[in-house]
């Protein structure tokens, strides 16, 4: 075995309520691509974020040349050679390659002047661009550079700190297919010059074709390690799942009714090229799984007006209806519960009173005038029917916590008539018990004729509170999973983009 | 909320105190009574501005604007010699126009406001000096709208209208912005408008309108205003008079970064800037130092009241820290709910890795 560059030993980190690693450990040596593959979620990130120096672990070493450490700086991350290339890139649009890849580092001229040496930087990145084989020149604006190109920018950055091991958290996601064969021949090249990598995707493809070894992690854990020759994809998917899913599942007192929403060959902005057809009967919660980014949300905000349909229509009972702009889908019952409610679900300066009223005020008014005893009637039934936990209904949305700020925005739309609903990862931040209150809730929902789409990126959540499962792959819908067919394995090789092993149970 | 109008209250009042006590003729009526004109005058077109700055926006034109729906307004009355009914109506709906214009770029074309309404500012000036070749204008010996002009400049029982106007005016803008719809609207999109447009609001016809509005009582502000001085010079007839309504605003409350102020906040802001305008006057500070104290005051007001809502902010926090305390205090060991805040770690379920 080649040198060992570092090596992580009994890493945990733990946040209150949650393991985030648990008794983690992995080694890297020169020269070799390292590939670390987990569920969303499995620690992947957290692990990287310790390495990186980010944050330091509850507990374990890291050693590095023979040193220990009980955590690192940044700092002293970056003296060790350990460079990331982030999933979203970090570089600084307005500023040219080379400007970016000495950043905080600016070469000086002039004394006491400190004027930047803008020639010098450009002569010395110049080689390293070459290296990598990119035909930009230093002095290109970042702004002028496609992701590939921006990316090799990174790269180039790391090697100008003389990085000993480079980091790539899912380098390839938004990379075409000639882009990613290109970036995995540079990977091949870092290589060949003693530089290591850790590989991080979700495609297991990539994986196949780069990885020295592949780490798998799940829930915080390392659960194995695949040899070179021991790589497939069933092997890294048994890896990557495993666990036992308990019991949330509540049927449906009755089966679903017919009609419902229909998705047509919906085109969204994120995935031009791509149309999604999609159906979700009256009565029924139909999980929507995929990886991040498979264009779940963007299907959710097209199918609501806030992006526009590139293509396709929207059916509710066979009859198109127009989703223009939000007015329209809320005017047509289709709602939506969005994926960062902060942002985009509640105004948190405005009580809960004015939150839970904000999108039907119309109704308690005459003349254009809010009654407050009509609004305040609304706002109570809410807050009881949901049990929001609030002093009052005029107590700002801030103060509350995150469970309870989603049932103000459920409170939003409760209080209208719901058709359609889609809940963009309803539980995300929101604590078990109110967990369970928002299943119980979409279930409730469901009886009542609703016809409820829930976005999720838990596994759990997929399994226990649906009655189907559509999986979407980059931006198209790969799969529909009926209960008998559900399972962790099923769901993440349609995630993955790969048909179920037999054919026949796909059927959409 | 109101906390906030009755410290300003309770300001005006002690100022008004002080400078009564140095100079009695601060608080004799004739004082008084001028005091109320400006007040009136200043006050119509900075209600207009602060429903722009709750939307987060700005207004930089009206000052330009003045100029040029005045001198129009000049020329249609003494020229044309148009009856002052449609003149009055022409320059309102002229003045609507412009707010509407504005109004349609910063929300359609999606530009910001500060530049929409800096080039509001140059060009409306421009227009005007250009249309009168630089010239004032005036009115001839004709008084060609004496009915309009003693409505304008006159007053009930001693109180000017221009005060009796902006009582009515703040009266109506204060139910639409604290009792309507469209107010409700107006302060979810200056706060958020993400989540406004997620809850079905159209945005764009709230900000739009809030210009439009705004270009209104501009309209109203230029008669006033020409009555007033009897007289419009083009190239300083109400310069950096957008400057005076966006510091009555920001005193009374409202903040630039939108959804925080109130109508009333916006009058008592106005009337403490004519007050000081006043006392400089009254107690014999040379003129020149007039800007200087207000930008001092403002200043001031607007540093106390950002240090009063940090303060009030902990104590919320500290508040809702404590409520949640109890309820977390039985451990369920793993499964016990995250503390708030936690939202931010990642946790098996997220979507970190």
């Amino acid at each position: 075995m080649a040198e060992i560059l570092f090596e992580l030993a009994g890493i945990s980190k733990s946040y209150p309520g949650v393991m985030a690693l648990d008794d983690v450990s992995l080694r890297v040596c020169r020269g070799e691509v390292l590939g670390l593959i987990g569920e969303n979620g499995a620690g992947k990130s957290t692990l990287m974020r310790v390495l990186g120096g980010v944050i330091a672990p509850s507990e374990g070493v890291i050693r590095i040349g023979g040193n220990e450490h009980a955590g690192m700086t940044v700092t002293e991350a970056t003296q060790a050679g350990i460079a990331f290339v982030h999933q979203e890139l970090n570089l600084f649009e307005n500023l040219d390659v080379a400007a970016n890849v000495f950043i905080g580092r600016e070469q000086l001229v002039g004394g006491p002047l400190k004027l930047v040496d803008n020639a010098q930087m450009r002569a010395r990145v110049t080689p390293l661009l070459e290296r990598l084989g990119a035909d930009f020149a230093p002095d290109t604006l970042v702004d002028n550079l496609s992701i590939a190109e921006r990316q090799m920018v990174e790269i180039a950055k790391a090697l100008s700190i003389d990085a000993r091991v480079i980091i790539m958290d899912e380098p390839t996601s938004s990379l075409t297919i000639s882009e990613t064969e290109r970036l995995l021949e540079v990977i091949a090249d870092l290589k060949a010059q003693g530089i290591a990598v850790i590989y991080i995707s979700h495609r297991l493809g990539e994986i196949m074709t780069c990885a020295d070894r592949v780490v798998v992690l799940r829930d915080g854990r390392t659960v194995g390690e695949l040899a070179r020759d021991e790589l497939s994809h069933v092997a890294m998917i048994r890896l990557m799942i495993g666990r036992d899913l308990k019991a949330l599942y509540t049927p449906p007192q009755r089966p679903p009714q017919p009609g419902g929403c229909n998705i047509v060959g919906v085109v969204t902005t994120a995935f031009p090229d791509r149309q999604i057809d999609l159906s979700v009967r009256h009565g029924e919660i139909l999980g929507l799984a995929g990886l991040v980014g498979a264009g779940r949300t963007s299907l959710a905000r097209a199918a609501f007006g806030i992006d526009p349909l590139l293509g396709g229509e929207i059916r509710i009972d066979d009859a198109p209806v127009g989703v223009a702009s939000p007015r329209d889908a809320i005017r047509q019952g289709i709602y939506l519960v969005p994926e960062d409610r902060k942002k985009s679900g509640l105004v948190l300066e405005l009580p809960i009173r004015e939150n839970v009223t904000l999108a039907s005020l119309l109704n308690y008014a005459r003349m254009w005038l809010v009654s407050g005893a009509d609004e305040r009637k609304v706002a109570k039934e809410q807050v009881r029917r949901l049990s929001i936990k609030a002093p009052s209904i005029d107590m700002e949305a801030v103060t509350l916590s995150g469970g309870n700020q989603q049932k103000v925005v459920l409170g939003k739309w409760l209080s209208m008539q719901p058709r359609v609903m889609f809940f963009d990862e309803p539980t995300r931040g929101v604590d078990v018990g109110a967990k369970s209150e928002i299943y119980a809730l979409m279930r409730e929902l469901a009886e009542q004729g609703v016809a409820i789409v829930m976005i999720s990126s838990d596994m759990e959540e997929v399994i226990g509170v649906s009655d189907r499962v559509a999986v979407m792959h980059e931006g198209s819908v790969s799969g529909v999973l009926e209960r008998p067919q559900f399972s962790e394995y099923n769901v993440l090789r349609l995630a993955m983009g790969q048909a179920l092993e037999s054919m026949e149970a796909a059927a959409p | 909320m109101i906390k906030k109008e009755l410290g300003l209250g309770l300001l005006l009042v002690v100022i008004s105190a002080i400078t009564g006590a140095i100079n009695p003729a601060f608080l004799s009526l004739v004082n008084l009574l001028n005091m109320a004109n400006l007040i009136g005058l200043f006050g119509v077109f900075a209600l207009g501005e602060g429903l722009v700055i709750i939307t987060g926006g700005i207004d930089l034109s009206l000052g330009s604007m003045f100029a040029l729906l005045g001198v129009v307004f000049i020329d249609l009355l003494t020229t044309y010699e148009i009856p002052w009914p449609i003149a009055l109506l022409a320059v309102l709906l002229g003045g609507l126009a412009l707010g509407g214009i504005q109004g349609f770029l910063i929300t359609r074309l999606k530009m910001q406001p500060f530049i929409v309404t800096l080039c509001g500012l140059l060009i409306y000036r421009g227009a005007a000096r250009y249309y009168t070749s630089d010239s004032t204008r005036g009115f001839g010996y004709g008084d060609e709208a004496g009915t309009l002009s003693d409505i304008a400049s006159g007053n009930v029982a001693g109180v000017p209208n221009t005060f009796i106007l902006l009582i009515i005016l703040t009266l109506i803008l204060g139910v639409l912005l604290h009792r309507s719809v469209y107010g409700r609207w107006l302060y979810a999109v200056g706060k958020n408008e993400e989540a406004a447009r997620f809850s079905g609001i159209s945005t764009n016809m709230v900000i739009a309108t809030a210009y439009i509005i705004s270009g209104g009582l501009a309209a109203v502000s230029t008669v006033l205003f020409v009555f007033y001085t009897n007289s419009v010079s083009p190239s300083s007839f109400g310069n950096f008079y957008e400057l005076y309504a966006i510091a009555a605003a920001v005193l009374g409350g409202c903040s630039l970064r939108g959804g925080e102020g109130s109508i009333l906040g916006i009058v008592l802001g106005t009337a403490l800037l004519q007050v000081l305008q006043n006392l400089v006057n009254i107690l014999g500070i040379p003129n020149s130092l007039n800007f200087a104290v207000m930008g001092t005051v403002i200043l001031i007001g607007v540093l106390a009241d950002q240090q009063l809502q940090a303060r009030r902010r902990r104590k919320v926090a500290l508040a809702s820290v404590a409520r949640t305390t109890p309820r977390s205090a039985p451990v369920q060991g793993q499964k016990s709910a995250p503390p708030r805040g936690a939202a931010v770690v990642p946790t098996r379920t997220g979507d970190q890795a």
